[in-house]
């Protein structure tokens, strides 16, 4: 991820791109490992600061939680949460998504870390947006070996909430809850849809015209920089150190 | 009534074969000292309860032999990956493995504070790890029509082990915001607990404290183990031993490197 355009790094423009998504709601909730959806929920909260929140699990500065592990899926479950960000190793074209395994669960060829709250969250947060940044055909797949949780539901299930979209260091895409599909929605500078049908292994609905992913204004880049930068550096030094060039306060 | 104190290994010998165990995150208070303790007397066939994640803990449980059953939404090291024990062995299918989500978890425990044999949770349908457990049922909302609803059962562990700050001689403990903690005592037929210190004075009698102690009812024995998480640390008190930690992550990617750190663990434990 250090692709420049005009300036511009790669992460600052996915940043920017979520950050749009996101505007204007009460409650952003943000899990742990993952930096670029938190800079933008930030950039969002810095953009209406009376009236978004944000929640960072994992943050001390920002995580006003005081109820335990559950208080943050009691609160979705109350829909106290507009958005929230899930990834997975693979991601299919239903949006399922899998965070177990790779091949039989019972003798899998790779064993990730678990399915975390992703079964109960992608159902209560009616915003969830998917976060991939290895855009490959080994990665976003026809059908995923395991549901962690599944992209759509039948008529019955209750379900106010699931995937709004899938972005990756390469596109973003919009999902069609009706369809059940993805839509190519811009293709991020220095990429084309050409390239992106190559490397994604699920077919998606594609306009004739599909417009470049925006570049982030003068504005949204100084807000980027200045207080996201900082705000970010906490609970992710590592990331602040090499995208930013700032270090943590003391 | 005064508290049982034990010290660590007092508190391990009460987790006997087959015990199922409820254990914290990596971030919350962990106590790294009992389960090196644990790993220490050979205990077989643990049944592991993640609240509702596991880290370094049941990473060297699993390493170490004395697992039989994982019930977890999560095994992951955080920033430092993923888990070489537990990866290893789920390949060798050498343990039971039930896939969960946070709620879940938090809702079985739940149950059983309440004592009551399940409790509904929204969301789960049609995802494989609803369709591989056996003890989730899906089930109708008695207050609606065509509404079905995940009924996950009440879970119940035998012990809640953990390390908090302070306890006093009352065996109330200290865990401030830490409430999963809280959750796991209620929910755990007894709570085995390492802390920093032991204090003179009961802690429920200053109310700003009592909000956050777990009272002595729920607490079977304590131990006192000053740095009882290390290496992991103990928000408000010390940061995790990030060196350690790392050293620990590139030996256990082998079984003997793993071997090899638990030996030197225990010979620093003992001087």
């Amino acid at each position: 991820m250090t692709t420049v355009s005009d300036g511009v790094r790669a992460e600052e423009i996915l940043i920017a791109s979520i950050a749009d998504m996101l505007d204007g709601l009460s409650h952003i909730a943000v899990g742990a490992s993952s930096p670029v959806p938190g800079a933008a929920a930030m950039l969002a909260r810095a953009r209406h600061p009376d009236r978004t929140r944000v929640s960072v699990l994992g943050s001390e500065d920002n995580n006003f939680f005081t109820d335990g592990g559950k208080e943050l899926f009691d609160c979705a479950g109350q829909g106290r949460i507009d958005a929230f960000f899930l990834g997975g190793a693979q991601i299919d074209g239903q949006a399922n998504i899998n965070l177990v395994s790779v091949g039989d669960p019972d003798k899998p060829k790779v064993r990730f870390p678990g399915s975390f709250g992703s079964s109960y969250m992608y159902f209560t947060v009616p915003r969830v947006i998917l976060f991939r940044l290895e855009h490959t055909p080994r990665t976003l797949v026809e059908k995923v070996d395991f549901i962690s949780a599944p992209g759509t539901s039948e008529p019955n299930i209750y379900r106010p909430g699931g995937p709004y979209a899938l972005i990756t260091d390469r596109c973003l895409f919009h999902f069609d809850r009706e369809k059940g599909r993805f839509s190519l929605a811009s293709v991020h500078p220095g990429h084309t849809v050409e390239e992106i049908r190559e490397q994604t292994g699920f077919d998606y609905d594609e306009p004739a015209d599909v417009p470049e992913t925006r570049l982030p204004d003068t504005k949204t880049l100084e807000t980027i920089r200045g207080p996201v930068a900082a705000q970010i550096a906490e609970i992710y030094p590592g990331f602040a150190a090499e995208v930013f060039g700032i270090e943590k306060a003391a | 009534m005064d508290a049982i104190r034990l010290d660590l290994d007092g508190l391990a010998a009460r987790v006997s074969d087959g015990a199922k165990i409820a254990l914290p995150p990596d971030y919350s208070y962990c106590a790294m000292a009992l389960v090196r303790a644990i790993i220490a007397r050979n205990v077989r066939d643990l049944h592991l309860v993640g609240v509702p994640a596991l880290g370094f803990q049941a990473d060297q449980l699993i390493g170490a032999g004395c697992v039989g059953t994982v019930e977890t939404a999560a095994v992951t090291l955080g920033e430092f990956g993923l888990a070489p024990r537990f990866s290893a062995s789920i390949k060798a299918a050498g343990i039971r493995m039930l896939d969960a989500t946070c709620p879940a978890i938090h809702a079985g425990l739940q149950a059983s504070e309440k004592g009551v044999p399940f409790m509904p949770l929204r969301g789960v349908i049609g995802s494989d790890v609803e369709k591989r457990r056996d003890d989730w049922v899906i089930g109708q909302n008695p207050f609606a029509e065509n509404d079905p609803i995940l009924m996950v059962k009440a879970i119940q562990p035998d012990f809640a082990v953990f390390h908090a700050p302070l306890a006093d001689r009352f065996g109330n403990v200290w865990v401030g915001v830490r409430r999963e903690l809280m959750l796991m005592a209620h929910a755990a037929k007894s709570s085995l607990v390492t802390v920093e210190k032991i204090v003179d004075g009961n802690l429920l009698d200053d109310p700003v404290r009592a909000a956050g102690t777990i009272p002595g009812l729920y607490v079977g024995a304590i131990a006192e183990a000053e740095q009882g998480a290390w290496p992991l640390g103990i928000p408000g008190g010390y940061d995790a031993d990030q060196d350690e930690l790392a050293r620990y992550v590139d030996m256990a990617r082998t079984e003997d490197g793993f071997a090899a750190y638990m030996a030197g663990t225990k010979a620093v434990a003992a001087e």
